[in-house]
């Protein structure tokens, strides 16, 4: 388990005029699966580096397990706080996938016999199996994002924070991570993810954390949030498909399985046509 | 007259086993709106690179087949000279942007076009607000979100005013609005070079099938390096759903298809409104 907590977080970039993150404040426990949601350039990426002392804050702070993060290492969080950036490129340096995956499991002191068994579970999860010894910058888009988080989810930090991690993924695989994320919330460990794909989040997160213009502007329960056409509408966001959904039908809990929802529909609806 | 051409193109990268495109053939005509989709690995940045003579003045592997831009063999071309006639905006927009401002890189291209400085300027202008990005015009493109990244590397392009302009996955970090405004952008800028006379062609490259849905005219899906199903949009989703290759169906089409039969459907709906409204006047009159 992981506590954070923010208070008072202001933060500029140093050549920067305005602040892209204003008086932000909340808290994260165990075992939450989060999404942060706003329009391009409303602050997600800048506050997750805030989360993992990536960045420092300006003003304010932010506490993991009761320490500032000013004097925690960044090495020493990302064993707790894992992070897959946005962009794979920017993560990748080892020659292989192989190591690419490897690098994590030795830098935190493994042991051999874990490291190949980890391995071995993450390539076979994300379909990468057959890319074992390629160059990770020899990879189709959807296959260096699912490198970028497979390297990170193999040491297994208490807590994942992922941005953007369906770009490039097709159907199948966005499915894939989706129950991925749910088992390691199932198991006690907390997500964030970063995403403007609000169908994704809506399957696998409870609470949001809606940003814009570098605030919060709403804090808590997801389908609630996303449900209020205000916060939408601010954020630039879209309302989820299953919310779009339950308003059709009146029904509340939906899962996006559109072979029970589809059955469903058939039973209302079939009788009267034939 | 086809633009496109490629005729049974085949493609392994150097130091892979593996064939990643496996006899393609694929016509696309001057002025049409063309989706390439297909599961992740499937080969569509592969296609991507062929049709701007990056394969193989780039990449190295073993091509076969002949492929045709223009008229021009990619074979025999330089990239330079296709890509006067033909942009692309990368998969990972961060590395189209290499100068010290957006305002820069979205001149770069006109510029080495050699237009005079007044059209370069109306351009530059022009492309930067299509994208919305007109707050952003002096900054560095490192200073920018991913989201940012992406539409100055878009607007970069849009400046060349390019005939075929190919997006590999061009709203993959943009917000909802973003994405929509920006394929509106998108459409409108080709219908407004068309009234001036120039055709222009898109090859947009998704995941996401239901932003395009509306615009496009052709689906083409990929699988597994080969070209399995060309055609009109719907007919196309549908082979694909039944076929059960894994692209992304908007949602209320995988509902629609699962029941079109049984509950007595005719139209495709355009949202889940227009499904319960359709549902609910078979029950009424069926
Ligand atoms: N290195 C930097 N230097 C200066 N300003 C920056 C830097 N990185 C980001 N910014 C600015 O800070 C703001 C927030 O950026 P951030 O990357 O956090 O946005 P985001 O919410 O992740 O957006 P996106 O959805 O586009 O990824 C933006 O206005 C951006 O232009
Ligand atoms: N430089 C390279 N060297 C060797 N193999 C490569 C290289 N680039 C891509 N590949 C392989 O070729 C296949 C097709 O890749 P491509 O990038 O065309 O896929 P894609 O359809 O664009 O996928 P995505 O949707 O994930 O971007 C993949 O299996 C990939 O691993
Ligand atoms: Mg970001
Ligand atoms: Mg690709």
């Amino acid at each position: 388990m992981v506590e954070i907590i923010v208070e008072n977080l202001f933060f500029k970039y140093p050549d920067a005029e305005k602040y892209a993150l204003k008086n932000i404040n909340f808290s994260i426990r165990g075992g939450e699966s989060i999404a942060i949601l706003g329009e391009n350039g409303a602050g997600k990426t800048t506050l997750a580096k805030n989360l993992n002392g990536l960045l420092k804050p300006t003003k304010g702070s932010v506490k993991i397990d009761g320490v500032d993060t000013r004097s925690l290492s960044v090495a020493k969080i990302a064993r707790k706080i894992g992070f897959v950036c946005h962009n794979p490129d920017h993560q990748f340096f080892a020659e292989t996938v192989e190591e690419e995956i490897k690098f994590g499991l030795k830098n935190f002191g493994f042991q051999e016999n874990e490291i190949e068994k980890s391995l071995s579970e993450v390539l076979k999860t994300f379909g990468l199996e057959e890319y074992r010894h390629r160059s990770p910058f020899q990879l189709s888009g959807g296959e260096k994002k699912r490198l970028a988080i497979a390297s990170i989810i193999v040491w297994r930090p208490e807590l994942l924070i992922l941005d953007e991690p369906t770009i490039g993924m097709d159907y199948a695989q966005r499915l894939n991570i989706q129950n991925v994320l749910k088992n390691l919330v199932s198991e006690g460990k907390s997500i964030i993810v970063i995403t403007h794909d609000v169908d994704f989040a809506a399957n696998i997160c409870n609470r949001a954390i809606v940003l814009s213009g570098g605030e919060v502007v709403g804090d808590g329960c997801l389908r609630k949030l996303l449900s209020d056409p205000e916060v939408v509408n601010r954020a630039s966001l879209r309302k989820p498909f299953i919310i779009e959904l339950e308003e059709e039908t009146g029904f509340s809990g939906i899962d996006e399985d559109f072979d029970s929802i589809s059955e469903y529909l058939i039973k209302v609806f079939h009788k009267c046509h034939s | 007259m086809n633009v496109v051409d490629l005729r049974n193109v085949s493609f392994r990268y150097t130091g892979s086993e593996k064939e990643v495109l496996s006899n393609i053939s694929l016509k696309i005509e001057e002025g049409e709106s063309v989706l390439i989709t297909g599961p992740s690995g499937c080969g569509k940045s592969t296609i991507a690179r062929i049709i701007m003579g990056l394969i193989p003045h780039s990449y190295s592997g073993d091509l076969r087949g002949e492929a045709y831009v223009f008229g021009m063999n990619i074979l025999e071309n330089p990239v330079s000279r296709i890509a006067t006639r033909c942009g692309i905006v990368f998969q990972n927009p961060a590395n189209q942007l290499f100068t010290f401002s957006v305002e820069d890189d979205v001149a770069f291209g006109p510029e080495n076009l050699a237009l005079p400085p007044e059209d370069i300027r109306r351009r530059v202008d022009e492309s930067i607000r299509l994208v919305g990005i007109e707050h952003l015009r002096y900054s560095s493109p490192n200073s920018l979100s991913g989201g940012e990244q992406q539409k100055a590397a878009i607007a970069s392009i849009l400046s060349m005013h390019p005939s075929i302009i190919v997006f590999d996955e061009p709203t993959s970090m943009l917000d909802p609005s973003s994405s929509i405004s920006l394929i509106q952008s998108i459409f409108r800028l080709k219908e407004n070079l068309e009234e001036k006379g120039s055709k222009i062609t898109l090859i947009i490259i998704e995941h996401r099938i239901s932003l395009l849905l509306d615009h496009v005219s052709r689906i083409v899906v990929i699988s597994d390096g080969r070209i399995v199903l060309d055609g009109e949009p719907m007919t196309v989703l549908y082979e694909s759903f039944k076929k059960r290759i894994p692209i992304n169906i908007p949602p209320v089409l995988q509902i629609y298809f699962r029941i079109k039969d049984k509950c007595g459907l005719e139209k495709p709906p355009k949202n889940l409104k227009e499904l319960f409204s359709y549902l609910r006047e078979e029950v009424k009159h069926g």
